[in-house]
């Protein structure tokens, strides 16, 4: 069924307007990402507050700028979370970039929790994408479009995601070790498993006495003892082949920490470009010009 | 004589078609790939859905992905129509060919290329079977999660295209959540690959938005499944209610107290009447509704929600809980769960199996009102879903020989579809839109919705060729119009 939108959404349609660049503002913690807003353009952020909780439907619905600190905290009251990193930005920032949590294969993935978006299309109007149910097949799945594409095709306003029970105990443990994929391959389902090249964390979540076995199995392969955080991280994100994380080349990265069975590293140099499918830079160049005809929307951001 | 005949016969057959079109995709693939007799098309006209009138253009069987980029490019050639089909499982109507389209058979294409247990991903063709793949993976330690009704027989192309899901996606997430890259052959024969084995691959998410897009944006020729590690334990319990609504509310006092089970299924009173006669899975027959639930992972962890389940049960009045004891106790459960559909034939001889989802505080209601109006209707109804979803399958049982039944049939799935969209819900949890829904979609979108999602899908298919005539509503993709509109050329005037 059609849901209608609330006044804040009514609002913000009016400052995107139909003309002239623009550009949302988050938390500013990615904002250098593939390039910056134009100098004309017009920086606007979006409205923010939590719209709706149903922790029995396993949905939030939220306007875009509330940030994921305030989100979480909200849903904490009620033993939930969602896949969502917690790095100071705001929901529609999180999904406009579609970075990953450190702890993504314990929290699932960005684009796995994202089940409705509705975002100010480049003409100004209101477009509905997904549904607010854990399960939909409705046509094109434009949502999915949307996690990653940097506000470039259309401004997220209010997003519905997917959330999920924060386990009983979680806990890091950390070890020095060479071996990092023996010991990923040794544990079930690990929430993060992150090697700096000579030191290993481990991310442990769930049931208190299925942790403690699985403590159990890791001093069995290491030294590990309790910590109380994940490692700093270095500021370059790279994406790579979790297979390819094992013969990392310092001298290229410099100083690092990879995020094993997973295939993100952070180093202290950046990934050096790899070559785009042209295929796929047709299909995103059409997609553009198909939701953006005039480039109003982020213009200076590009993939290409 | 006889031998002359053969002879003759033989060279006959290969001879290339008299049909120009078809003699140029003869030429590609070879005379023995590409059919057009008229009942190998009729055979490909159909899928297991209700609708009818579909009409197949020349049958492909292409083996490479070199094969589907030559047929894509000599339809583009001829300007005609494509549709790809993986074994016609869907129920939507999606594989349904409209406007003599070729139809692109993927069943040929069914090797399981490559098993990268360091990536933990598997390279597999599209033609793959389902269970074939799972079983495939098992004695590696990992399994392929999806696991819709169908998956006996249902491609990993075919869930691709439908975004599948399946009993066990309550925890682990759909067929969208477990494909990583696929390769895809687009309208106009050129090749891409969406999505990657890296952590974040950069640019457009162009993979998420071609899974479930119902073959309409081009044809995948391989596609990288991520592998589930299998659980150290599973735990299937059976528990009984008086009634669906007892049953529909243990649901949501599970998921509201923290519990995401990895598959929670209900099955109404007629369901389990008619599998205990078609296969005895052990269910009681004498209660209102059952749910089949199942929790997997670590031991302990699976014993503290077991016991959880089993609590939150016994406070909603259920009658009796079983839990399985052992592999074999665990595999008839299921077994008869995923019998029900073919077990209906007891009840009536053809069914029509609807699909739409409602929020789960909305299951109980959006019940009663489905079975109110099926009795009105002096329809049967039988009701077997993935209860932890919100998923709703409600099965309408009929005879199709009876005068005016098939028109019932459809307008109480009409109501279904309307009941659901009014308790928030949705078109389709799993089966897609294919011709069923088309329809049904501006209830749920606005025309500017609708007009985005062309948008997508012309930024693809920019003649709307690929599987024509389906998705959006009729008004919504203009192109389309012209593709069917247009007559099909040659013997299918």
């Amino acid at each position: 069924m059609k849901t209608p939108f609330d006044s804040l959404i009514k609002e913000f349609v009016k400052e995107v307007g139909s003309t002239g660049p623009v550009a949302i503002e988050g938390g500013k913690t990615r904002w250098n990402l593939h390039g910056l807003p134009t100098a004309e353009t017009n920086i606007i952020r979006a409205p923010s507050g939590i719209i709706t909780h149903t922790p029995e439907e396993m949905i939030v619905k939220v306007r875009a700028g509330t940030t994921v600190m305030e989100l979480h905290k909200d849903l904490k009251k009620n033993g939930q979370r969602t896949s969502l990193p917690e790095r100071g930005g705001t929901v529609g920032g999180a999904i406009a970039v579609g970075e990953n949590h450190l702890n993504m294969l314990g929290r699932g993935r960005v684009r796995d929790a994202v089940l409705q978006i509705r975002y100010i299309s480049a003409e100004g109007e209101i477009i509905t994408c997904g549904a607010p149910v854990v399960k939909n097949v409705s046509g094109f799945s434009l949502h999915k479009l949307m996690v990653g594409s940097l506000g470039t095709l259309g401004v997220i306003a209010e997003v519905t995601l997917r959330t999920n029970p924060i386990p009983d105990m979680s806990t890091w443990v950390t070890a020095s070790s060479k071996t990092p994929q023996d010991i990923f391959n040794a544990l079930y389902k690990p929430s993060a498993v992150l090697w700096d090249g000579e030191t290993i964390w481990v991310h442990l979540e769930g049931h208190v006495s299925d942790i403690e076995n699985q403590r159990k199995t890791l001093l069995n392969l290491g030294n590990f003892e309790a910590v109380e955080d994940a490692p700093g991280l270095p500021r370059y994100r790279w994406s790579m082949k979790p297979s390819d994380l094992v013969q990392i080349n310092r001298q290229e990265t410099g100083n690092f920490v990879a995020s094993i069975g997973v295939g993100t590293l952070w180093a202290d140099r950046p990934q050096p470009r790899k070559p785009v499918d042209q295929v796929s830079e047709k299909i995103t160049k059409e997609l553009k010009h198909q939701f953006d005809p005039h480039g109003r929307l982020n213009p200076g951001r590009t993939f290409l | 004589m006889v031998i002359i005949n053969k002879i003759q016969q033989y060279f006959e057959n290969r001879k290339l078609s008299s049909n120009p079109l078809v003699a140029e995709l003869q030429r590609a693939l070879s005379r023995d790939r590409v059919l057009e007799e008229e009942e190998d098309r009729l055979l490909h006209s159909k899928d297991e859905s209700v609708f009818e009138g579909g009409l197949a253009g020349p049958v492909c069987f292409p083996r490479t992905t070199e094969e589907v980029q030559a047929i894509m490019r000599i339809a583009q050639l001829f300007e005609h129509p494509v549709i790809p089909r993986g074994a016609g499982s869907g129920l939507a109507g999606g594989a349904v060919p409209l406007g003599a389209p070729i139809v692109v058979a993927m069943t040929e294409m069914n090797k399981i290329n490559e098993v990268d247990i360091d990536n933990r991903i598997a390279w597999v063709e599209p033609g793959v079977i389902n269970f074939e793949l799972s079983e495939y993976l098992r004695p590696m330690g990992f399994h392929y999660a999806p696991d819709p009704s169908s998956q006996q027989i249902c491609t990993i192309g075919g869930n691709v295209a439908n975004n599948s899901g399946g009993p066990h996606c309550l925890a682990d997430g759909v067929t969208d959540s477990h494909v990583v890259a696929i390769e895809v052959v687009l309208p106009d024969g050129e090749l891409g690959q969406f999505g990657g084995i890296d952590s974040e691959p950069r640019g457009l998410d162009l993979r998420g938005a071609f899974i479930g897009s119902e073959g309409t944006l081009g044809i995948t020729t391989k596609i990288a499944v991520r592998l589930t590690p299998n659980p150290e334990e599973v735990q299937t319990i059976l528990i009984s209610f008086a009634t669906m609504r007892k049953a529909a509310e243990t649901v949501s006092a599970v998921i509201a107290n923290g519990i995401v089970p990895a598959a929670m299924e209900a099955m109404d009173q007629k369901t389990i009447e008619v599998i205990e006669k078609h296969i005895p899975a052990g269910y009681p027959t004498d209660v209102g509704a059952v749910l089949l639930v199942e929790v997997e992972g670590l031991p302990d962890g699976v014993e503290n929600d077991a016991l959880q389940i089993c609590e939150i049960a016994e406070a909603h009045e259920a009658l009796d809980i079983k839990l399985a004891q052992n592999s074999w106790q665990r595999e008839a459960l299921w077994k008869g769960r995923k019998s029900a559909f073919g077990a209906s034939t007891y009840l009536a001889p053809n069914y029509y199996l609807h699909d739409t989802v409602v929020p789960r505080s909305q299951l109980a209601n959006v019940l009663d009102k489905v079975n109110e109006l099926a009795a009105a209707n002096e329809l049967t109804v039988m009701n077997v879903f993935h209860a932890g979803d919100g998923n709703l399958h409600p099965l309408i049982l009929f005879d199709a020989e009876e005068e005016g039944t098939l028109e019932r049939v459809h307008a109480v799935g009409a109501e279904i579809v309307k009941i659901s969209l009014e308790a928030g819900g949705v078109l389709s949890g799993e089966h897609g839109i294919g011709i069923e829904k088309q329809e049904f979609m501006s209830e749920l979108f606005t025309d500017e919705d609708l007009r985005h999602q062309n948008k997508l899908r012309y930024a693809f298919d920019p003649q709307c060729r690929i599987n024509p005539g389906k998705i959006l509503p009729i008004g919504h993709s203009c192109a389309d119009i012209q593709t069917l509109h247009k007559p099909p050329e040659g013997i299918w005037v």
